[in-house]
């Protein structure tokens, strides 16, 4: 180490990390901080009264007894500067050289009253791009011109929001698990690899998480896991239904329906699921005795659960789209989409909003607080065979009769990112949690992936492809493993998809390893925090704001029953002045030069608006031909 | 080829012994937690019915006094101690852990008008209506002793109120005019008065301990400083002020109790306007205190209820009755901020919680936590619709019902008429008075 500066490391690591100033001191106090083993020995020839005082192995040798001058007094309450600069010998460690002298001021440790120093000082690091995610406030957006009192509420707000999102993303030092990958040598494509290959390469447990259910009796398959990523149920066409824990392999129950099965889906836990059969919806229980059979939602083609709402989206033949409560077995609305028969449907996990396809090429958007769709999206020229929305809500894949698989984006615009033909077209699409898209084609499976977590998955090359025994007919990507069911004509395939899956779940949202008791207060829990239907809209942060309309239409209406405005700004009214200064006149010709000023200002914000909207009517495109029965438009 | 795949060890996340607690690993990534803002809204609804299901306020009756309970005392230095006199002049001092009554005194002949105890919590004082002040000590007597008070000063007319500095051997009483005693002399210090009326109440300031306020049935309050001879300044309102109570936290801060059903918060060094007028009373409003806090207060009132208002807000938070509760008299809020009592016409005094969902006792670390989230999802949600409904509502005896359906329609025909008036006279004829100003008729200094 050297004397005089900064060890080589944290040196390095400071050219390195240049803007982020809480790693650089992070790693600067982890270097500089002494070993336990390094303290001088006590000089010999002291007074045996002066008792050395215990040093713990963290604090800094602030002046070397051998080379200090004597104290002479005891008790030292200097500040830390005034003592390093009394300090003649060897310069303490931490010392720097004066061109970072800003970050060491920074990075300088506080002294206490016993003299122990804090070893790491300043708050931990924290990485800036994770602190954005965690972020809940455009910080881009100014503040409102508000009043003293409330402007000083919204700062604080702010502060506390900055400090809460520093404070989560500090906390990701805590995340255990690392995603998985699959990388091929240079130049090796990794679509090229086989499910053998990434068998024989895994660990025994992830290779275990492979299998193929061979059940060519029954007929295409549907699939549906858990929110737990712990359980499986599958339909089949011809009435197998089943379902299994499949990471121990343990079938909970088994039962032919002995009538067409259309789908099945999990409920809020894995003790109930519901299956569209060929005339009603049915709900079993996990020993497969028939809890229910709805006969309001018939020939039932799809099936959603919106877990967070407890509602099971039905999407059937006759063009219906039904919510069930599940929680209190009513149904909610029954929207008719008039679209004809309805059989490809997806749900946004972002804001519960669910997507029907229809046969003219469009994609609708529904909820069930309104009777019209929320949206309509012009996706494909011919009809629309799968829709898929990814985690975050942001994007939307679908495919369509035209062999076409596009990605939208549902962020305002709905407009197309990506799209790619396929020589069959897909037929099934699934997102998992870290934003791959799997597509089922043919007897083929095409999985593509992006560049991180937040992009949509780029269409060129597949990330992964596997072909099937039979065709596919059910997709989906099991929640916290890397792991893609899929459901074709052959059986069921449970595929090995490295980097698909979350790493790290939160135990009280979604547990798999969590024990019976847990699950049961799990379930009493998100009962009791079941978020009305009626809320579901596009954008689920709009409760948190300010309704701007009903807001000044209130004030409108108070001051129309008041007879004036109570919050309006007093006339201006001249202070008295002193000396003889305070004549009517001069009073007045105050108040005037106030009330000029006032009327300059208002001609000038109206004669600016009145630019502003001759600017936007020149900007109109004047492509259409002027028509008589234009005067009639104003 | 590389590659990895997720594979967790389930050593890491189950419990190895069923003597351990559950493993709970988190993770707090936006993307795990949706629908974040409608669960913490139906999770702020919850909260809110759950508040008014708990809402119990109602902890415990003091019963024993032979006549309407007149004045209450708390006791400086110990939080279980209280003080009460009543309209047939007996003074009672009660443990408020065992609610019992622990001392009686025959103080006075007639009413005990006025009550207060000693800064260092060893003796106390009472006025009454024959003409006399009387220091009794806080202890009872020995055992063979009589009851007798340590002094007793026989004045000229009758006292109406008494409060005791808060630092210094001095008290003040009131009745025909201000006095300020020294507790070695039988004769008053000095004498203040401004015009001649009987003076209902004076209280010192606890902060700028030389100040004190005084309030007269000739509708003025009147503030003065020990160490003048003379009143420092008075102003007049539309009606009489029952009492004033001095903010214990900001000096020049003090709350007026008006006969006219509304509650007024001054600022010592602006008297032309109140800071803020509170009202929610339907009748004359006879008692306030602050709380220790300095950031509500607690009304008694004529129309058999108390209120509790923050300083700021013009409505009140709270409002507590019960059946048998009749005018109350006098209120106080206890030292630690937790608790009120109001001594009421029916010779009870009563003792509430200041918040009245809270839950008492010890509290485990995860009761209070919860308590805290749950109070900022309140705080947060409760300008939406449902909530504020919720949280609002109270039930009302139907006197009290009927009497502000009343008002509302009054104070609605009055700002018609008014708006009328307006509308056809001159422009600027009629100004308009802010309903602060409008209760203020004079300041004098």
């Amino acid at each position: 180490m050297k004397a005089g500066g900064l060890p080589e490391v944290s040196k390095r690591s400071v050219s390195r990390l240049k803007g982020d100033l809480h790693v650089e001191r992070w790693v600067a106090v982890m270097e500089t901080a002494p070993k336990p083993g390094g303290s001088v020995p006590p000089k010999k020839g002291r007074l045996p009264a002066m008792r050395k005082k215990p040093r713990r192995y963290w604090e800094e040798e602030a002046t070397s007894p051998a080379a200090g001058p004597p104290r002479k007094k005891t008790r030292t309450l200097e500040p830390g500067p005034t003592r390093r600069k009394s300090a003649n010998g060897p310069k303490p460690r931490n010392q720097r050289k004066p061109g970072g002298r800003k970050a060491a001021q920074r990075r300088k440790p506080e002294q206490t009253l016993s003299g122990a120093q804090d070893p790491f000082p300043g708050p931990a690091p924290a990485r800036v791009d994770a602190a954005r995610k965690f972020c809940r406030i455009d910080r881009s957006e100014k503040l409102p011109r508000a009043k003293r009192k409330t402007r000083s509420k919204l700062e604080a707000a702010e502060a506390q929001e900055e400090e809460a999102s520093a404070r989560a993303a500090r906390s990701e030092l805590l995340l255990a698990e690392e995603p998985g990958f699959l990388e091929g040598e240079d130049g090796e494509d990794t679509a090229k690899i086989l499910q053998t290959d990434i068998v024989e390469a895994v660990d025994i447990a992830s290779a275990a998480k492979h299998f193929d259910l061979n059940l060519r009796q029954f007929g295409p398959y549907r699939l549906n896991y858990s929110r737990t990523g712990r359980h499986l149920a599958l339909g089949g066409h011809r009435g197998h239904v089943a379902a299994l824990d499949w990471v121990t392999k343990k079938l909970m129950c088994e039962i032919n329906v002995m009538e067409a099965v259309r789908d099945i889906q999990f409920l809020h836990s894995e003790a109930l699921f519901a299956v569209a059969q060929n005339r009603w919806l049915y709900i079993y229980d996990n020993q497969g005795i028939e809890l229910h059979c709805i006969r309001r939602c018939d020939r039932v083609t799809q099936l959603e659960f919106l877990p967070f709402h407890f509602l099971l989206a039905t999407a059937s033949e006759t063009g219906f789209l039904t919510y069930l409560d599940v929680s209190v077995g009513k149904i909610v609305t029954a929207l008719n989409a008039r679209a004809g028969r309805l059989s490809v449907m997806a749900q946004n996990p972002y804001n519960a909003v669910i997507h029907l396809g229809h046969s003219n090429g469009t994609v609708s958007l529904w909820s069930p607080a309104m009777k019209e769709p929320l949206a309509k999206i012009l996706c494909h020229r011919g009809g629309v065979r799968a829709v898929a929305v990814d985690s975050t809500g942001t994007y939307m894949a679908t495919s369509g009769l035209d062999h076409q698989l596009k990605i939208f984006d549902l962020r305002g615009t709905f407009q197309p990112l990506s799209a790619r033909t396929l020589p069959q077209g897909a037929g099934h699409l699934a997102f998992s949690q870290r934003g791959l898209l799997a597509a089922g084609v043919g007897d083929v499976v095409n999985i593509w992936a992006g560049q991180g977590k937040a992009s949509p998955p780029s269409l060129e090359q597949p990330y992964l492809t596997h072909r099937l025994s039979g065709h596919v007919h059910g997709l989906q990507f099991c929640p916290f493993e890397d792991v893609l069911g899929v459901g074709h004509s052959g059986g069921i395939t449970s595929m090995l998809v490295p980097g698909a899956a979350e790493p790290n779940f939160d135990g009280l949202e979604n547990n798999p390893y969590r024990s019976r008791k847990q699950r049961q207060e799990w379930e009493v829990k998100a009962l009791l925090e079941k978020v009305p239907a009626e809320l579901i809209c596009l954008d689920p942060r709009a409760l948190a704001q300010v309704d701007v309309v009903t807001l000044e239409q209130q004030k409108k209406e108070r001051i129309e029953r008041l007879g004036y405005d109570p919050d309006a700004k007093a006339a201006f009214q001249p202070k008295p002045k002193q000396k003889g200064r305070s004549s009517t006149a001069s009073l007045v010709k105050r108040k005037k030069k106030v009330m000029d000023q006032e009327h300059r200002d208002k001609v000038r914000q109206s004669l600016e608006q009145k630019q502003q909207q001759q600017k936007q009517e020149k900007a109109k495109p004047t492509g259409v031909r002027p028509s008589a029965l234009d005067r009639f438009m104003h | 080829m590389k590659v990895k795949m997720l594979s967790r060890n389930p050593d890491n996340y189950v419990r190895e012994t069923k003597l351990d607690i559950q493993r709970v690993p988190r993770n707090y990534d936006p993307t795990l937690h949706p629908f974040e803002v409608p669960r913490e809204y139906v999770r702020a609804l919850n909260a809110t019915k759950l508040e008014r299901v708990f809402a119990k306020p109602f902890l415990a009756s003091l019963d024993g006094h032979r006549d309407g309970v007149n004045c209450l005392a708390k006791h400086p230095k110990s939080l279980a101690t209280v003080l009460s006199g009543a309209c047939d002049g007996e003074v009672k001092i009660w443990n408020l852990t065992e609610r019992k009554c622990i001392r009686t005194i025959q103080a006075h002949e007639g009413f005990v008008r006025g009550i207060c105890t000693r800064f260092c919590g060893t003796s106390f004082f009472t006025v009454g209506d024959d003409k006399t002040v009387k220091q009794w000590k806080m202890n009872g007597p020995g055992y063979g002793e009589e009851e007798e008070p340590l002094h007793t000063i026989l004045g000229k007319t009758v006292y109406t109120g008494i409060d005791h500095h808060w630092k210094d051997p001095a008290f003040a009483t009131c009745g025909q005019q201000v006095d300020i005693w020294d507790e070695q002399r039988t004769s008053p210090v000095s004498s203040m008065n401004w015009g001649f009326d009987s003076i209902s109440s004076v209280k010192f300031n606890p902060i700028e301990t030389f100040l004190l306020g005084s309030c007269a049935s000739d509708r003025n309050i009147v503030l003065y400083d020990m160490r003048q001879a003379t009143p420092l300044k008075k102003v007049i309102l539309d009606m009489r002020t029952n009492t004033i109570c001095w903010n214990p936290m900001e000096a020049f801060i003090f709350t007026a109790a008006n006969e006219d059903y509304n509650l007024y918060t001054f600022d010592m060094r602006a008297l032309d306007a109140p800071v803020m007028v509170h009202m929610d009373h339907v009748s004359a409003v006879l008692d306030v205190d602050y709380s220790p806090t300095g950031k509500e207060f607690v009304s008694a009132s004529f129309d058999k209820s108390i209120r509790i208002f923050p300083v700021d807000k013009s409505q009140s938070r709270e409002v507590y009755h019960t059946k048998r509760m009749q005018h109350v008299i006098c209120v106080k809020w206890t030292s630690d901020s937790k608790y009120i009592m109001c001594g009421s016409d029916e010779m009870n005094i009563r003792l509430w919680k200041a918040n009245a969902s809270e839950k008492l006792g010890v509290l485990t670390s995860r009761e209070k936590s919860a308590n805290d989230y749950n109070q900022k999802l309140k705080e947060k949600f409760q300008h939406h619709p449902h909530v504020k409904r919720i949280a609002r509502h109270r039930h009302l005896p139907k006197s009290i019902y009927s009497q502000i359906q009343e008002q509302r329609i009054m104070k609605e025909a009055r700002r018609r008429k008014e708006m009328n008036r307006r509308k056809h006279s001159k422009p600027g004829s009629v100004p308009i008075v802010s309903e602060r100003k409008k209760h203020v008729v004079a300041v004098v200094k």
